[in-house]
């Protein structure tokens, strides 16, 4: 026990010393939430669907086009409207962060060696926890409700990204590099010019992964208080109406597939066929 | 014997010193790869072999000593086997990797002392470099690609865009311009490569195995395009292969690299003709002696000759019938050389006792330079018994070249050893 001992003085001396930044961050985060949430939950369903089903088209075709369509529509009338677009804000909230650590600490750990070696073993750690664990902490920072449970949909979320986005810097062509250099290109110029576009389809799919990630987080969250589509499963899982914890199941699992094919071909020309 | 070659050489070298200033001066230069560089660098100054030294610090030496002068204008080619050091030599001269000790000299800048803004400026403006595997954008057009150095100096898109379009014309690429680069083949490619670093204008072009990677063919004929370019252009070239092949056709001079060290510099016939030791010796064994050696190296620098105001027709009959010859060249005092006279026609003039020889004066189009090679000259020596006049610019007869020249260099024997069996057959 004596690992867990001190993971849990360290979890309170961290709570104890630095609740102002915890209130800070609970804050900002609350509201950035609050901000996306209520702008989903506000803009009419068939915008929304109308939105999303236009994507799809135009980024992964036809076919996926009225996937979407039919999804999001079956969705709205299994009445679970609001909550799927309260789990997607949550989604939409934590992929943004995420991406905003994950990527650049993937560029970071891609270039810098005693980083990679940090940064490396933390990931292992991170993904191969299981996802309840994050829930304790989240708990004990945040208390209960939406922001801690997007608070450990990040950090279960993020390692892929991560990975990803240094194994696809890693991978560009050592001679492509070399001319960058030898034409006088500075590191963020060759960051920017070079290895961020062809790294991209790779940090790309570490970006689909982190969104499939995080929905699927996103559910366990709501075992500490986040809305959305979590909280249905958890009814139909304790109160024991099977049909519920089904149509809600599927829910999710629709969302998940849009998300997925939507976010699989983000990087890829639009394909009209 | 070689006095007249000799002068004319000198002449030349002197003339070639005068013109082209130094551009790139490396002066002891030595590069360790490894952790315990130090150590290295001291067993490296006490003699030590580049084995001893990776066995005793676990360190790779991949230039060892290294100097050189390139001098502007020229092509330069460093030749070596693989592993021996060429491109880690050239990346010190844009730094892509930092020369352990040594100093190199870009018109007189030293490189090795530049803060990390000077050495941009002098990337961006003064040295391009063109890589084996091309080193192209693949997501980017031809046209993108060959503006990207102008791209990196910050110059307007409209601005870079005409001057990239510029260099598309020069490498033959015009078409081409809106096409990814992965959809083009390799020699194409390879010419975005050479695009790419022309645009920029630089100074000095640095060619890593540059056509190595490409077909025979189309090797050949970028070798011949470079060349073409180069003649236009008169950039500073430094250019590096592994074949000796390449290295004669595009080199005015050559550097021989050896387990790090440079071995031997000097002109293709230079190293073919003179190897430093056994190693350039092996190295250019099976070379195709005929690509190399030239017209002046081997021709007969005191042929027998008629001059046209000492010489009358019965002292030249007199000169032919003691060589076994049928007709002589024919020079002017100052060694201006007028054509060849046949024994038939000195014969009758002798007859009909006319004092000079010059109406039977037959002017021979055919003359080739000191510079040509045996294989520009066998071809012109099928078409005549006669041997081809050597001449300098200004049409004085240096010497002559015939097939016993050839024969004597091609077998190694000695040239009036094979004039004397050759005599010997016409006797028989
Ligand atoms: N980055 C590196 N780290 C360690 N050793 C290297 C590195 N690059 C080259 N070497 C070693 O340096 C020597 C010279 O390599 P290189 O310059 O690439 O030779 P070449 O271009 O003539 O084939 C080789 O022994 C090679 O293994
Ligand atoms: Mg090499």
């Amino acid at each position: 026990m004596i690992i867990g001992d001190t993971i849990e003085q360290g979890i309170n001396w961290l709570t104890d010393n630095f609740s102002g930044l915890f209130d800070g961050i609970n804050e900002s985060m609350t509201s950035m939430i609050g901000l996306i949430e209520s702008f989903w939950v506000w803009l009419p369903f068939y915008i929304t669907i109308a939105l999303f089903a236009g994507l799809a088209f135009w980024k992964a075709g036809i076919k996926n086009g009225i996937l979407t369509l039919l999804g999001l529509v079956f969705i709205y009338l299994m009445g679970f409207w609001e909550e799927t677009m309260q789990t997607f804000s949550l989604v939409l909230g934590s992929t943004i962060i995420a991406l905003a650590t994950g990527i650049p600490l993937g560029i970071w750990s891609a270039k810098n060696k005693t980083a990679n070696s940090i940064i490396r073993p933390i990931l292992d750690f991170m993904q191969t926890m299981p996802a309840f664990v994050y829930l304790i902490p989240a708990v004990l920072f945040f208390g209960l409700g939406t922001v801690p449970g997007t608070f450990a949909t990040i950090i279960f979320a993020m390692p892929p990204v991560v990975r990803l986005t240094s194994l696809g810097i890693a991978q560009v062509p050592e001679d492509i590099v070399e001319a960058t250099k030898a034409f006088g290109a500075t590191p963020m110029q060759l960051l920017r010019k070079v290895e961020l576009p062809l790294a991209m389809p790779t940090i790309l799919t570490g970006v689909n992964q982190t969104i499939m990630m995080s929905l699927s987080m996103v559910v366990i969250a709501s075992m500490i208080g986040a809305k959305g589509l979590g909280e249905i499963v958890l009814q139909g899982i304790s109160q024991l109406r099977i049909g519920l914890g089904f149509e809600s199941g599927l829910a999710v699992v629709l969302l998940a597939m849009i998300l997925d094919r939507i976010t699989q071909n983000l990087g890829k020309k639009s394909k009209k066929k | 014997m070689k006095t007249l070659i000799g002068t004319n050489v000198s002449i030349l070298t002197s003339d070639i010193i005068s013109r082209n200033m130094e551009k790139i001066k490396i002066e002891n230069l030595s590069l360790v790869f490894g952790k315990n560089r130090s150590k290295a660098i001291d067993l490296l100054k006490k003699g030590q072999g580049k084995s001893e030294i990776l066995e005793k610090t676990g360190c790779t030496v991949a230039v060892r000593d290294a100097n050189l002068t390139i001098n502007e204008g020229e092509i330069f080619v460093i030749m070596g086997l693989s592993g021996s050091g060429k491109s880690t030599l050239l990346r010190c001269l844009n730094r892509l990797i930092n020369p352990t000790i040594g100093k190199i000299f870009i018109n007189k800048d030293d490189i090795t002392n530049m803060s990390d803004k000077e050495l941009l400026e002098i990337r961006r403006k003064e040295l391009a470099m063109v890589f084996q595997h091309f080193g192209l954008l693949p997501h980017r057009t031809v046209l993108s690609n060959v503006a990207f150095g102008l791209e990196l100096q910050g110059i307007s898109k409209e601005e870079r865009e005409t001057r990239a379009m510029e260099t598309i014309e020069l490498v033959d690429l015009k078409g081409y311009e809106n096409q990814k680069v992965s959809e083009l083949s390799g020699g194409m490619q390879q010419r975005v490569g050479l695009a790419r670093g022309l645009a920029n204008n630089p100074e000095v072009l640095l060619m890593d195995e540059a056509f190595s990677a490409l077909d025979p063919l189309i090797r050949s004929q970028m070798q011949d395009e470079l060349l073409l370019l180069q003649e236009k252009m008169q950039k500073t070239i430094v250019f590096i292969t592994h074949d000796l092949d390449e290295a004669i056709k595009l080199g005015d001079r050559i550097a021989i690299m050896k387990d790090g060290e440079i071995v031997q510099v000097g002109t293709s016939e230079e190293i073919i003709t003179n190897p430093a030791n056994d190693y350039v010796t092996s190295f250019v064994e099976n070379v195709d002696r005929s690509k190399v050696v030239t017209a002046g190296s081997i021709m007969f620098t005191k042929p027998t000759i008629a001059r046209l105001k000492k010489d009358g027709p019965a002292v030249v009959v007199r000169k032919m019938r003691e060589k076994g010859l049928s007709s002589l060249p024919v020079v002017r005092t100052n060694r201006t050389f007028l054509g060849f006279i046949n024994i038939e026609d000195a014969v009758n003039l002798k007859k009909k006792e006319i004092k000079s020889i010059e109406e039977a004066i037959k002017p021979e189009a055919m003359t080739v330079t000191a510079e040509a090679t045996v294989e520009d000259i066998l071809p012109l020596l099928s078409k005549t018994t006669r041997s081809i006049p050597v001449v300098n610019e200004e049409n004085h007869l240096l010497g002559t070249v015939s097939q016993t020249s050839v024969i004597a260099e091609m077998t190694g024997k000695d040239k009036d050893e094979i004039s004397d069996i050759i005599q010997k057959a016409y006797d028989l």
